[in-house]
């Protein structure tokens, strides 16, 4: 049987409708209800499980007051980035897990969506908080344009530092604008945020420069007072299998940075689909191509459901958009006719005497149009490699609790350090790097 | 089930739930409606004298709305009935007939002279109503006239009154009185002295419920400007208990009946006030907010919170409360609680640390293990027993007040040494 792969299995309106967004942003009655059941906690443990430590009590209380200016300049201060990060937090296991009123009713205050109920209202009638102090004199390289450098970037223009990022891509906002699955972040949303996060002043964004091509290390630190890092993961794992390279086989982030920038009816969606991978991006993946009209999605992730990156929310998420998630299952080989993907062969796994996870040695045989690898990013540290690079630790570039790397004027910051890969940790990073990078430059 | 009937100053109902004089008792059709759902009683709006009618603005209520709630308090600047006199005496005369087992008291006001007060009764009573009730608590509009709390405000003006009015009917006389005094004991010795059967209490309070930042105005707001109105709804209550508790213990007044209002929005509100004495009570805001259904819960909550406690009818804790209400001199100084925190029922939202930390006697303390569990616990020795925390405390029976037997006899502030002026 031929690969069945075409584009447009849905028509318009129905692609419109599943890619609506994911949270309907709450009304002013639904906000004003919601922020009416925080208790204002004292010494509140959503604050301290916020990465970026916004005072979480503090913003609610201010909606519930009715400034919502107020609360929205409460949480910018802390994540400039606060309006992605209240729509693709994983609240579920931070913030809003420790709510204290899962303990008395069994529902967090909706921490993520009041967070984002008072960003949209700076974002959406522009309203500029933020100014850039006076010239400091001083000029700073950030290397990525994602959440991490636009962080940094951000905080070192308030201290009037002079600004400069370079990103490979056209546009920034790394994974923000490319690695998003679009039914949780609708297009003009992040690109709206980063304009406003620009809108400061002092930050010249210079498109289409990679580092190790067009730039590098060495040159940038001649040139400038101070370097940030923030490439996050520009490799993508593989599986390193014969007929990886067959049509029809996909990295995952690849195709969801096609669903966020091209137009929807042309892209190839199959039959049946597999996805393999355990992270959000994976369900991002198989989510997206189930709303793209593919008839079967199966997710395979070789360990349970328990160890899984992606939350108990995104797996809700996935198997209510009809996705069917195996486990205990790892790709044995991939099946193809004529450099076309035709199926994946599996093969059931457990777990040895040491707890290491083995193949059982019994398979099966998944028949798959589709194939798309979401096992997951990593750094590649080449382009670094220009003279002196930094120390690198499990493959991620090493930093102190000041996101300072070995080498005394660079700082490092996101994916490509230790840490969680996640856009709230990534802004965080930014804006330590930030205070560390002025405390150096205004003291040595 | 309990028998809920009730009977004060001689005017029965089954329940002893009325609809206070107010815009839900202005007309035939809502009084019905009223009836209909089951309430026991009601005080028709208040009648004015024959002649033009008083006209009312448009714009007349205003709302003090609290964490998301509406109406936590509620004003209104409306006048009396503003129909014509006899359609509402044809109406009152209709539903009476209609309706003989519910309690049907009218509220009047009328200038200040004994012809005025004899006329409009002289009408009333042709009505074949059950009472009347002197509005003497308007508080804004009708006292500019010299009427509502221009003659609750003056003792002697209210006696002069009451008198007029026991004088010129048969009808039992309830006199309304306004909260906008100093001593609510005045104004009821004076009804009392001038023969009234009944004082129902309390009329509204002056108020001005918000200011509008945009046009700096108050409101309810008309054209721009606004006025101050009567404050009632559940703010109210604590004022109303108060000033009912005072005229109940009272000796002058002490069995003067009194049919209590202020802020009644369930049973367990009702229930409070027959325990100070009061024989029936009036309803008002809670139904502007939610209409009459809500006298279904008030009628079946009391009911069941009488069986539980054995109560056959309402006299059996009618004024159950009273002895127990005394002066502050009188209370044992010795007596001691402490806040006790059950640590399984503990949230760690901090509230009672905080508060306590910030506000009372820094006598919880806070620490927190390396797993970030909080933990708060009262220092007992710095506990003064003020319940602050018990009250903050988001989850029910978590802090409670534990008495503390310390072996000290009662002590209260007339024997303490630290009294100048013990005996």
């Amino acid at each position: 049987m031929s690969a069945d792969i075409r584009c447009q299995r849905l028509d318009a309106e129905d692609i419109s409708r599943n890619f609506s967004e994911l949270h309907v942003p709450l009304t002013e009655l639904q906000a004003i209800q919601e922020s009416a059941r925080c208790l204002f906690c004292h010494d509140a443990p959503c604050v301290e499980a916020c990465p970026t430590g916004i005072d979480i009590p503090g913003f609610i209380r201010k909606i519930a007051s009715g400034n919502v200016r107020g609360a929205a300049k409460t949480i910018l201060d802390e994540n400039i980035m606060g309006n992605t990060c209240g729509n693709v937090c994983p609240v579920e296991e931070l913030c809003e897990q420790v709510c204290v009123k899962n303990t008395s009713e069994e529902k967090p205050v909706v921490i993520g969506q009041l967070q984002r109920y008072a960003t949209d209202l700076v974002l959406e009638n522009w309203i500029q908080l933020f100014k850039r102090a006076a010239d400091s004199g001083k000029k700073v390289a950030v290397v990525g344009g994602g959440p991490a450098g636009l962080s940094c970037a951000h905080r070192l223009a308030m201290l009037g530092h002079k600004v400069t990022i370079y990103d490979s891509r056209a546009e920034p906002g790394g994974l923000n604008e490319y690695g998003l699955a679009a039914y949780k972040m609708l297009d003009n949303r992040a690109a709206r945020e980063v304009t406003y996060i620009l809108d400061i002043g002092g930050i010249n964004f210079e498109a289409g420069k990679s580092l190790g091509e067009d730039i590098n290390l060495s040159d940038l630190r001649q040139a400038f007072d101070a370097v940030f890092i923030g490439l996050g993961h520009n490799t993508v794992r593989a599986l390193d299998m014969e007929n990886e390279t067959v049509d029809g086989v996909y990295n995952a982030v690849d195709y969801i940075e096609l669903i966020r920038q091209e137009d929807l009816s042309t892209l190839p969606v199959g039959r049946q689909v597999i996805v393999i991978g355990g992270g959000n991006t994976a369900i991002d993946m198989a989510v997206q191509i189930r709303k793209l009209g593919a008839e079967s999605v199966t997710m395979v992730y070789r360990r349970g459901l328990d160890e899984m990156g992606a939350t108990g929310y995104e797996q809700h998420v996935a198997q209510t958009n009809g996705v069917l998630i195996l486990t205990q299952a790892q790709p044995h080989r991939i099946l193809a006719n004529d450099d076309q993907l035709s199926g994946v062969e599996f093969e059931y796994t457990t777990y040895d005497a040491s707890g290491k996870l083995i193949g059982t040695g019994e398979t099966f045989v998944l028949a798959a149009d589709q194939l798309f690898k979401a096992i997951g990013q990593k750094l590649d540290a080449a382009p670094l490699d220009t003279g002196e690079i930094p120390e690198l630790i499990n493959g991620r570039i090493k930093v102190d609790e000041y996101q300072h790397t070995s080498l005394p004027d660079v700082w490092a910051g996101g994916d490509c350090t230790p840490g969680k890969d996640l856009t709230v940790t990534a802004v965080q990073d930014g804006k330590i790097a930030a205070l560390s990078i002025d405390e150096y430059l205004n003291h040595g | 089930m309990a028998d809920l009937s009730c009977t004060i100053a001689g005017v029965s109902s089954p329940n002893p739930f009325w609809l206070a004089s107010a815009p839900p008792t202005d007309k035939r059709y809502n009084v019905e409606r009223a009836f209909e759902a089951g309430w026991g009683g009601v005080v028709w709006k208040t009648l004015g004298e024959d002649g033009p009618p008083v006209v009312n603005v448009s714009s007349r209520y205003g709302s003090v709305d609290f964490a998301g709630q509406r109406m936590m308090g509620f004003n209104n600047i409306e006048l009396i009935t503003d129909r014509p006199l006899q359609i509402n005496l044809d109406e009152i005369t209709a539903v009476k007939r209609d309706w003989p087992d519910r309690a049907l008291v009218v509220s009047l006001m009328v200038p200040c002279t004994e012809q005025a007060w004899k006329d409009i009764l002289n009408k009333v009573e042709q009505t074949g109503c059950d009472g009347v009730e002197l509005n003497f608590g308007c508080p804004h509009g009708m006292s500019e006239r010299g009427m509502g709390a221009a003659v609750g405000q003056v003792p002697e003006y209210i006696q002069e009154v009451t008198e007029w009015c026991k004088t010129h009917t048969d009808l039992p006389v309830f006199v309304k009185l306004t909260p906008n005094i100093s001593d609510i004991r005045r104004p009821a010795r004076a009804a009392f002295d001038g023969g009234a059967d009944a004082v129902s209490l309390i009329n509204t309070i002056n108020s001005i419920v918000s200011i509008d930042l945009d046009i700096m105005a108050p409101t309810p707001t008309v054209a721009g400007k606004g006025v101050h109105g009567g404050y009632c709804g559940p703010a109210v209550k604590p004022i109303a208990l108060s000033m009912v508790s005072e005229i109940a213990r009272d000796p002058h007044t002490r069995n003067l009946p009194i049919s209590g209002i202020g802020g009644i929005n369930d049973w367990r509100d009702a229930a409070e006030y027959i325990s100070l004495g009061c024989g029936s009570v009036q309803v008002c805001t809670a139904a502007m907010r939610y209409g009459f259904r809500i006298i279904d819960d008030l009628v079946d909550g009391l009911s069941n919170w009488m069986d539980e406690k054995g109560y056959a009818s309402l006299e059996d804790f009618r004024g159950a409360a009273i002895p127990n209400v005394t002066d502050w001199q009188y209370l044992d100084l010795n007596y001691k609680t402490i806040a006790a925190i059950d640590q399984d029922k503990c949230i760690e939202c901090g509230l009672c640390h905080i508060t306590c930390e910030d506000t009372s006697h820094q006598a919880i303390s806070a620490t927190k293990d390396e797993n970030g569990k909080r933990t708060y616990t009262v220092i007992d020795e710095e506990c003064v027993g003020c319940n602050l925390c018990y009250l903050v405390c988001p989850v029910p029976k978590c802090i409670t007040m534990e008495e503390v037997d310390n072996g000290l006899p009662y002590l209260n502030w007339t024997k303490h040494p630290n009294n100048p002026m013990k005996g």
